[in-house]
């Protein structure tokens, strides 16, 4: 069903959008939240299970220490307070994934309470977004959906319950109402959730892959009137797993609720659902008593203390905040600001900072991530982490043209062979034995043949036209199979005319 | 004092995920109020600055360090389902006719 | 069929039991036997046990007696061989567990609980698991799914609830020792109504990892035994922290099979002893006030001072545990829902297929009325609307009674007062009440909301000719403080009534007749 949505532009004249996020970002640690369960990325179904995450009965939870490290590193890198004091709650609620039929989340009590997160725009302006609390709880199983239609939930015969995930720590950040963002509502949630992605992993406590359910965030909008100070009712979109989506959504649901509130329409209070095939959200059920979730204390679990000093200690191994790190690393690479945005979005930043620690320029360690090992990793369809080379290898070959034993080429073949699993690039050159042919007799019987047979190229570079030189070269390298160093061979060539 | 009707009493029922019958609710309902009207007195005794008790004994959590240990074989875990499939466990749709 | 020697050897005391098995007089198979027999026997009469396994008694047995003759069995604890029967609210690994409930029939449990893997660290066969109300909700294992268990005293009488299985079992010789779950008086209350001895431990004094849940901030695993030193030995073997169980205290099990030695000294002066003004008058039988009075004086014989301690919000104990105990309940039974393990009941036709449906049709099926009641009532006093009014007052009432007990135990160094206002009831005679059913716990209920240790010992039987409860509670983590007067007092009540209260029991089951 196609709803009426107003122009973006339109409606962000006429309203005023107040957005809220709350993110879910998986923990990596070792094991689960309240149990001893070996968390694996892929494992067979039903296989990481002890009697706890399975809900057995006489089953109890016991807390996961690094679980609560890692929400102080959170607590700390997003400014919260941190409560000495807080206190697991049960969420009940039935649901086929859930294995108790509660989940064990903060309520009254969150490890984290308020704090806040500058986000840095694309024009340079810096946003704060404010933050509710960062509690801990437990993330749910898997349902796989049989019988419909490309594994929908809508039209399924049955579902089929796969507990691994169940028990693995969550930490959900709650940000409140970001007020005063006008229309760059999208812009602003994108920049957090990617903020808070390069946060979570420099932090070492979560992979922050979104596409992987690292990360996901329930995206609330509400509209009111310019000139308003009272909230309007706001959707709920629940899931989105992307930075696009989350952008999208934001557009969407400020175009969609502006064309019913602009038509005297009311919103209605729901949990919506963002479809990545038609880039628009759909309602989901109407919010009623479902809501109901009778939190209480959990009675297996007692207060979690947190003393200055365990605050003290963790606040010692935090790393540089990426924003600092990219304002450092940026200044001493001497890069511009395009340069190390798209040094971020491909996700190269600390392999090209490896590279530059294992002794290559930036400029060279920059090119290669972006180029030839990108190029790579986008057919391969993996990331660039997982390519089977390294910092290391990537300096090396860097090392061997600065020595002039490769020319470009040669290192390119070189990088090819390492992304090959041919070994290391020392390996490499030796296997296929490049090397670069210089000033040897070699190379001025190449240069003379090449001219012999393009006797017009010849001509033209004789009469002082230079354009038809890449042919020469190219026949030279062609004959000394990809192994002259196309400056000798220039230099060799313009010798040779003159002479 | 709370008061169950009739409605409060389906309305539990759905919220506890059972399937009451008419008759069971309307019993129920009975034997509720009377239990509602004698626990009802607990309103009457702690003023506000009496912090509540969740736990008797009071204790702060013990960490546990995040050391894996063997997880319960596959089939184990499985055994007392009701339905499996594929090493997993069968849930009816989870959907109704409506949705 | 049990021969007299066998009837000798069934009476002895765990301890005796197990000064016989170190001495290599008898072997740990011979008591399982022994008792299997007896089981047998009395099974038809009275269905304490819901599930026997004696394979798996012999084999410990068998592996317990391989040990003792090797002399391997020096670090074991005192109990070591032992037979023990389990309230089947434990879970057991290989052995079917069901809480009594429809809804668990048939569930064989992956794991075994902590304190039944000290049990099977201990050398002590597990003869089999004992009956209880459903999801040990009730006071007369009148609510069991399969049906209840009869009381050795009178057998058209309950023999108290939930862990009637357990002290009926203990009662009548069926096994010397047994474990139970006390959430309100599950162990005490039983105990108090069969003649046995009961002990709930300070909550968080044994592991409840692998006890099923029914309310958790109040549930707590005890020994159920015909004496008080048994009793102490049993708590010294379940007892400890277990770092699996979050609530579990981190500290050493107080020394209380020593306390109980000193207290068959009869010796108690110096010790001050706290009569419980509010659990002492009103609503109790004529003939259990007699007899928890007759202990009193007994107490003073031998030199404790008696003082009168007032705990006010203790009228209000019954109540708040009616709100937090149903409250927790209606979370921790959730898990029942017909996905993982138990019971699954599709809708009717014309019902839509679906999994909430499914849900909801198992466990309007599998649970049973006082079970439904309860989980209603603890939704309602979690929702939204009445969580400051009800569960919030019930955990503030809880701090109030938590306060009174400290303000008794500055005053008095052990507390005393009658286990239940009643003997055994008849069948029936509570079913349809609920809350005359609630008033059993009236007494028991306290501990259990302050966390504090308790336990019921016999105090003589009753004008009626039945078995009458004598409560102690102690400091919390001081559960060695309530083993001393209790032993003293069982001493001196066995010299007044001449002999032990269980040797007034009428076994015939003991002589090869049923017990009907």
């Amino acid at each position: 069903m196609a709803e009426h949505l107003m122009k973006y532009s339109d409606a962000v004249k006429e309203f005023d959008p107040v957005f809220g996020l709350e993110t879910h970002v998986e923990l990596c640690t070792n094991t689960k939240l309240f149990c001893p369960a070996h968390i694996e990325f892929g494992g067979e179904p039903n296989t990481q299970l002890t009697p706890v995450s399975l809900g057995l009965p006489g089953s109890l939870p016991v807390v996961n220490r690094t679980a609560v490290d890692f929400a102080i590193k959170l607590g700390l890198a997003l400014h919260c307070h941190i409560n000495e004091w807080s206190q697991f709650s049960r969420k009940n609620y039935f649901y086929p994934d859930m294995p108790r039929d509660y989940q064990i989340s903060q309520f009254d009590k969150p490890t984290n309470g308020e704090g806040y997160l500058d986000v840095e725009l694309d024009d340079g302006t810096v946003f704060r977004v404010p933050i509710e609390r960062a509690h801990i709880e437990d993330d749910a199983g898997k349902n796989t959906h049989v019988g419909g239609t490309d594994g929908r939930i809508e039209g399924a015969d049955h579902s089929l319950v796969d507990y691994n995930r169940a028990g693995v720590p969550l930490i959900e950040i709650v940000t409140k109402p970001v007020e005063g963002a006008g229309e760059r509502v999208p812009e602003i949630a994108g920049a957090y959730m990617r903020a808070i992605r390069d946060i979570v992993r420099a932090l070492g406590i979560s992979h922050g892959r979104m596409e992987q359910g690292n990360m996901r965030a329930d995206v609330n909008i509400s509209l009111r009137r310019k000139g308003d100070t009272e909230l309007g009712t706001r959707s709920e979109t629940k899931n989105v797993n992307s930075f696009h989506g989350i952008e999208r959504t934001l557009q969407y649901e400020i175009r969609r609720q502006a064309a019913i509130l602009d038509a005297g329409g009311e919103i209605l209070q729901e949990t919506r659902h963002w479809d990545e095939a038609t880039q628009t959200t759909a309602g989901g059920r109407v919010k009623s008593d479902a809501n109901d979730y009778r939190y209480f204390p959990d009675p297996d679990l007692v207060m979690l203390h947190i003393t200055p000093e365990h605050i003290d200690e963790i606040s010692k191994t935090m790393p540089e905040m990426p924003a600092e790190r990219r304002k450092r690393l940026q200044k001493e690479w001497g890069l511009s600001d395009l340069e190390m945005r798209d040094l971020i979005n491909a996700d190269a930043l600390d392999l090209v900072e490896e590279t530059v620690k294992a002794g290559a320029g930036a400029a060279g360690a920059r090119k290669w991530w972006l180029g030839e090992i990108s190029r790579e990793a986008n057919s391969r369809g993996v990331s660039l982490e997982e390519l089977p080379i390294t910092p290391s290898d990537v300096a090396q070959v860097e090392k061997l043209v600065a020595d002039g034993k490769l020319n470009d080429k040669l290192a390119k073949q070189t990088v090819v062979g390492v992304l090959a699993g041919e070994g290391a690039p020392d390996e490499v050159v030796r296997k296929h034995g490049y090397q670069v042919v210089s000033d040897d007799g070699a190379l001025e019987k190449a240069v003379d043949e090449a001219l012999a047979q393009n006797p017009d190229i010849a001509e033209k570079l004789r009469s002082g036209n230079m354009k038809p030189m890449g042919a020469i070269i190219g026949a030279v390298m062609k004959a000394t199979r990809g192994q002259a160093d196309a400056k000798a061979v220039s230099a060799l060539v313009i010798k040779k005319i003159k002479g | 004092m709370p008061t169950f009707t009739r409605e409060t009493v389906a309305h539990l029922g759905e919220l506890a995920q059972i399937a009451l019958t008419d008759e069971e609710a309307t019993r129920m309902q009975g034997e509720l109020n009377v239990i509602a009207d004698s626990i009802n007195k607990v309103q009457e005794v702690a003023s506000d600055d009496v912090e509540p008790t969740a736990n008797p004994i009071p204790l702060e959590a013990y960490l546990r360090p995040d050391i894996p240990q063997a997880p319960l074989k596959r089939e184990d875990a499985l055994a007392g389902a009701p339905a499996t499939e594929d090493g997993m466990f069968v849930a009816p749709r989870i959907l109704g006719d409506e949705e | 069929m049990s021969t007299s020697q066998d009837n000798d050897l069934l009476r002895l005391s765990a301890a005796q039991m197990a000064s016989r098995l170190r001495a290599k007089e008898i072997s740990s198979r011979e008591l399982v036997d022994a008792h299997l027999n007896v089981i047998d026997a009395a099974e038809p009469g009275l269905h304490a046990f819901l599930k026997v396994s004696a394979d798996e008694a012999r084999a410990q047995a068998d592996e317990f007696d391989k040990k003792n003759i090797a002399g391997e069995v020096g670090s074991l604890p005192e109990l070591a061989g032992v037979p023990i029967a389990i309230k089947d609210m434990i879970v057991t690994k290989g052995i079917e567990t069901t809480a009594a409930s429809k809804i668990l029939e048939g569930w064989v449990p992956p794991y075994d609980a902590t304190v039944i893997e000290k049990l099977k660290a201990a050398g002590m066969p597990i003869l089999g698991k004992t009956n209880l109300d459903e999801f040990a909700q009730g006071s007369s294992t009148e609510h069991s799914a399969f049906g209840p268990t009869r009381n050795p005293w009178d057998t058209s009488r309950v023999p108290g609830g939930s862990g009637g299985g357990s002290a009926a079992a203990v009662a009548a010789f069926e096994a010397p020792l047994a474990l139970g779950t006390d959430t309100g008086g599950s162990i005490r209350q039983p105990g108090a109504l069969t003649g046995t001895v009961g002990v709930k431990p300070t909550y968080g004094g044994v592991s409840r990892f692998g006890a099923i849940a029914m309310a958790s901030s109040l549930d707590q695993i005890g020994p159920v035994s015909r004496s008080v030193l048994d009793a102490a030995l049993l708590q010294e073997v379940i007892g400890g922290h277990d770092v699996r169980d979050s609530t579990s205290i981190p500290m050493e099990v107080p020394a209380l099979s020593k306390a109980a030695r000193e207290g068959m000294r009869r010796d108690l002066k110096g010790l001050k002893v706290g009569l419980i003004k509010q659990l002492g008058g009103d609503g109790y039988q004529p003939g259990v006030k007699q007899r928890f009075n007759e202990g009193v004086k007994l107490l003073q014989d031998m030199g404790a001072e008696v003082v009168e301690v007032d705990c006010p919000h203790f009228d209000y104990a019954l109540a708040a545990y009616y709100i937090i105990m149903p409250s927790e309940v209606s979370s921790n039974l959730a898990r029942y829902d017909g996905m993982r393990y138990g019971l699954r009941v599709m809708p009717p036709e014309g019902v839509p297929q679906t999994a909430a449906n499914m849900m909801a049709y198992t466990r309007e099926a599998g649970f049973g009325d006082e079970v439904k009641r309860r989980i209603i009532l603890g939704i309602y006093a979690l929702s939204a609307g009445y969580y400051d009014a009800w569960y919030g007052k019930a955990q503030q009432v809880r701090t109030l009674i938590i306060h009174d007990f400290e303000q008794a135990f500055e005053k008095a160094d052990v507390l005393i007062s009658p286990t239940s206002p009643s003997t055994a009831f008849r069948f029936g005679e509570k079913m349809d009440d609920p809350l005359s059913m609630y008033m059993n716990d009236i007494a028991t209920i306290p501990a259990n909301m302050a966390g504090t240790p308790a336990m019921s010992i016999p105090a003589g039987l009753s004008d009626d000719g039945l078995p009458v409860g004598f409560q102690f509670i102690g400091p919390q983590k001081r559960d060695d403080v309530m083993y001393k007067p209790a032993a003293a007092l069982e001493a001196a009540l066995e010299e007044q009534w001449g002999g032990p209260i269980w040797s007034s029991l009428k076994t015939p089951w003991l002589d090869g007749k049923s017990a009907k």
